[in-house]
């Protein structure tokens, strides 16, 4: 998992030197040797993600056949977009919102943690390294499951408050926070991991200068240790928005009814609406090409083109 | 007082957060002992701990079958998937050529895009075309969708990897007589190994624990993840807990065994 | 694996015949003649860009000329890859393999090559370097300077006919820089192999080779003997990047015998035509710091003097430096070796005349730019 680290850090490692570095010089008949090392691996990209993701948009512009549901012919209809957008906006807020709020969480708390681990843990570096690597091991499903027993109405925190009356609703499962928490636990490490690999890369002696400059620690934060470290929260922050956005289990497992996500609603389109593939493929599609927009706004805006 | 908690702010909340981290495994690992009588759902304060669900942890019907089921996949997508990334690695980083752009872009809007959006158009594909050449949903629609999102993954690390590497290392080698086999296979490929290693290890980790993608294209075939969620509603056998518990435990010491191998190569004289 | 199938034998003087590389329309190296005789120990100095590590990677066979032919005796080397030549190279910054014990390093060249006693090379030219006690550890384990002599020994152990090494010592500090030009020096005169050492600190190209030759702009400058090179520059870029020199810029108005008459700024002087690269017309005019005499008074005796005014004394131990403003604005740079015998006591704003003996004047061609160049690159 430490690979996502990379993720974030790649800047600037390119063989830069005197005198041109280019790669090993290739033998004019060895020009077909990036091809065929792109071909397998390009043409499985083609066919199960380009592919899929064309006949997804085929779909979402089909048209139903009027009174046969679960039946529709091939059409350039954008309606499915419109009903899509108007009647599934709360879950599409939702999701944004929600993805939003757990990026923010985890970034708290993960900033932290990462600075902690690349400054201050010595040699313990590598064991809370693993330990953050570590939860990812047992399923993601069975630890979202143990959230909610832990948090359940008759679980130890939801009664311990409850016992103070510092629980307002009565409980913490079934609400939007839960999901919220949920979101912000699942993508932690996936926060963590990048900010740590930019810290790490961080020269500790540059900070120190930058605290010999400014006497003030937060100064010192705000204008030298979070500068040096912004490729690292770029790169984590998509890779805690986009899954938390797509996701729909935390909201399954610990929301009620009233906080569904756009995850849910494709999901149940798919699977228990008669005549929802349309709408379904309409709702992906837009959930994609929204968060396809905003990352490379997000990366043309920090300049981190080293993510492509 | 003040000063003393101001220097341990960082050092207080990552233990803090460690603490979060863990307080689910530690609940899953709890609840393997539950000697429960209907569901693993709440703690039985009659029956004492037992050791029952350790000791027969394929217990509950078809737990076992979905974590072999688990296990195939996700060596078969891991091999593929590390193959196909590594060979598009090389070609990213290492070669010049027309559409190395949009290559780059191919390779890294799958990243990009939410699970649930793959999983729905793998499915549409899966039962608009695939089913006509008798592919029907299942084991290998589940293995194409793994390694389809792993390569992506696989081609960032050993990619980081690569040009982490000085190419005067690559030269050194041919000026001491390697021709282009020789120093492929002597100096570069042992070098970048460990991304390589790495980027498997991810891709495992990935495959066997995907549940959105792999819901969508599973049909009636179990993985372990889904195992947990369809039985999610009836509770979950404390099987899972036990089985979820082991891997947690058996890819822990992989990782330290790993790491205390790497620090006494690096120590030794 | 024997991949050294098309490796050539070669032996005899290293020769470049209008050699040049271009990268786009950026000429690195620009029709390059050079010949390095056998067993000689060869500097290319030049400042950075300046086309010296381009040429020695030409050389290696890790790039291939645009034009030109490099050969070694009558073998055509051009075109042949760098596994092919005998020449082997000290990389800059080492380029060991990280992931091999030092032994294996140093074996790496000769096991490509199917030696069977590759090992025992290895460990006898550890012993030549002075590391062998290290055979077993990883590169990462081992210090700069200790690195530097695997990197040495690895190259050395083949044999080369001709070893290249990249600013191979620009990695260390100064006192271990020193250390390793003595023995670099002492290996090459042991081993009688032809090294060429590519530098920007003229200091260690003058220590270290036989022969320097000056590269600038993709061509060479100048090429000779240390001491000549220094003696005479040839041009404005090597009097000030080979050394300093104090250049002043005017006309030839006159002969005097065997001596150019020029008056430069405002003052006439003198060079010995054997040292007047310039005879007539426009000419620099240049004498070195170390030439140059303060005095309180006039001088009585011979020589060419101009009154001055000291702008700045600095003190540096076996000499003095002084800063000497003259009439004509330029500031002259004069040093004054600290003897027993009467120290000069001089201050700021002092009047003072500089005086030199023209045996020791020289002209070059003017050149602004380069002169400008040289003074940047060395300052």
């Amino acid at each position: 998992m430490s690979a996502l680290a990379h993720v974030g850090g790649t800047s600037g490692t390119t063989g830069a030197g005197p005198a041109g570095d280019a790669p090993p010089q290739e033998r004019a008949g060895r020009r077909w040797l990036p091809y065929l090392l792109l071909l397998p691996g390009g043409l499985w990209l083609l066919v199960f993600f380009v592919v899929p993701l064309l006949q997804l948009f085929t779909v979402s512009i089909q048209s139903q056949f009027p009174g046969y549901p679960g039946y529709y012919y091939r059409d350039v209809n954008f309606s499915n977009y419109l009903r899509a957008l108007t009647d599934f906006a709360p879950q599409f807020g939702r999701s944004l919102l929600f993805a939003a709020l757990a990026t923010f969480f985890a970034f708290a708390l993960a900033y932290p943690l990462a600075y902690a681990m690349a400054f201050k843990a010595g040699r313990w570096r590598n064991i809370m390294l693993i330990a953050v690597i570590a939860p990812f091991f047992t399923s993601f499903i069975l630890r979202t499951v143990a959230w909610r027993q832990i948090l359940a109405d008759d679980g130890p925190v939801a009664s311990t408050l409850n016992a103070l009356h510092l629980l307002p609703g009565g409980r913490i499962t079934e609400t939007a926070a839960a999901v919220v928490a949920g979101l912000t636990y699942n993508f932690l490490p996936f926060m963590v991991l990048p900010i740590y690999a930019s810290l790490e890369r961080a020269d500790a002696r540059v900070i120190e200068a930058g605290g010999d400059l400014y006497a003030n620690g937060f100064t010192t934060f705000r204008t030298v240790t979070l500068p040096m470290s912004m490729p690292g929260v770029i790169a984590g922050t998509l890779l805690t928005f986009i899954p938390a956005a797509g996701d729909y289990v935390n909201a399954e497992l610990l929301g009620s009814d009233g906080d569904k996500m756009v995850g849910n609603v494709i999901d149940s389109q798919f699977f228990r609406v008669l005549g929802g593939f349309p709408t379904a493929a309409a709702l992906s599609f837009t959930l994609m090409a929204l968060i396809l927009a905003m990352v490379f706004v997000y990366i043309r805006r920090f300049g981190t083109e080293e993510l492509l | 007082m003040i000063r003393w908690l101001q220097n341990r702010f960082a050092i207080i909340v990552a233990v803090l957060v460690l603490l979060y981290l863990f307080l689910p495994v530690a609940y899953t690992f709890v609840f393997s002992f539950n000697n429960y009588r209907k569901s693993n759902i709440v703690w039985n304060p009659q029956g004492s701990p037992t050791l029952k669900h350790w000791q027969d942890p394929c217990g509950a019907p078809g737990v076992c079958d979905a974590l072999v089921t688990s296990l195939q996949i996700g060596v078969i997508a891991t091999v593929i998937a590390t193959v196909l990334g590594t060979m598009l690695a090389f070609a990213l980083v290492r070669h010049k050529f027309r559409g190395r752009a949009v290559s780059n872009v191919l390779v890294f809007v799958p990243m990009a895009t939410p699970e649930i959006v793959l999983g729905a158009s793998l499915l549409t594909i899966f039962v608009q075309g695939f089913s006509r050449v008798g592919l029907g949903l299942g084991f290998w629609t589940i293995t194409i969708a793994h390694i389809m999102f792993c390569v992506s993954f696989v081609v960032v690390t050993v990619k980081a990897r690569l040009q982490s590497l000085d190419p005067r290392i690559e030269e050194a080698a041919q000026d001491l007589y390697a021709g282009p086999g020789s120093t492929f296979w002597r100096v570069t490929f042992p070098l970048v190994l460990p991304g390589i290693v790495g980027a498997a290890l991810l891709a495992f980790s990935l495959s066997f624990d995907d549940f959105i993608i792999t819901n969508f294209v599973s049909g009636n075939e179990t993985t372990f993840p889904k195992f947990v969620y369809v039985s999610y509603l009836r509770g979950i056998p404390a099987q899972a807990n036990v089985i979820g518990f082991s891997m947690f435990v058996i890819a822990l010491t992989l990782v330290i065994l790993g790491q205390l191998i790497g620090n006494a190569r690096r120590s030794s004289k | 694996m024997a991949t050294n199938s098309g490796f050539r034998e070669a032996t005899g003087d290293l020769r470049l015949e209008s050699v040049t590389k271009a990268f786009g329309d950026f000429r690195a190296v620009d029709d390059l003649d050079l010949v390095v005789p056998r067993g000689s120990f060869f500097a290319l100095l030049g400042p950075s860009g300046c086309g010296k590590t381009t040429t020695l990677r030409m050389v290696a066979g890790l790039e291939q000329p645009t034009s030109g032919r490099i050969l070694i005796g009558d073998t055509d080397l051009t075109g042949s890859r760098p596994y092919e030549r005998p020449v082997n190279t000290v990389f800059q910054s080492y380029a060991l393999f990280p992931h091999l014990t030092i032994r294996d390093n140093v074996a790496f060249g000769p096991k490509r090559r199917g030696q069977k006693d590759a090992m025992e090379r290895a460990e006898e030219t550890l012993r030549l370097v002075e590391v062998d006690h290290l055979a077993a550890r990883k590169p990462a384990q081992l210090s700069g300077g200790q690195q530097q002599r695997v990197a040495l020994a690895r190259a050395l152990v083949n044999r080369p006919e001709v070893l290249l090494l990249d600013e191979p010592l620009g990695a260390l500090d100064l006192k271990l820089r020193r250390q390793l030009q003595v023995e670099l020096k002492r290996i090459q005169t042991e081993v009688g192999l032809t090294f060429i050492h590519v530098t920007h600190d003229q200091e260690e190209a003058m220590t270290m080779a036989d022969t320097v030759a000056v590269m600038n702009h993709g061509r060479i400058e100048q090429m000779g003997a240390p001491a000549d090179l220094y003696d005479l520059p040839r041009t404005t870029f090597v009097a000030n990047f080979v050394g300093r020199s104090n250049l002043g810029t005017g006309r030839v108005v006159d002969r005097d015998g065997d001596h150019l008459v020029a008056e430069i700024q405002g003052t006439k002087v003198k060079v010995p035509l054997a040292r007047a690269g310039v005879t007539d017309g426009e000419v620099t005019f240049g004498v070195r710091p170390e030439k140059v005499r303060v005095l309180r008074q006039p001088p009585e005796t011979g020589g060419d003097d101009v009154k001055g005014i000291v702008l700045d004394v600095s003190f540096t131990g076996v000499a003095t430096e002084y800063l000497v403003r003259l009439p004509s604005g330029a500031v002259w740079s004069c040093y004054e070796q600290n003897l027993d015998v009467d120290p000069i006591d001089l201050h700021r704003g002092d009047d003072v005349w500089i005086s030199w003996n023209p045996a020791h004047a020289f002209t070059v061609p003017v050149d602004e730019a380069a002169a400008k160049a040289a003074a940047e690159a060395t300052a």
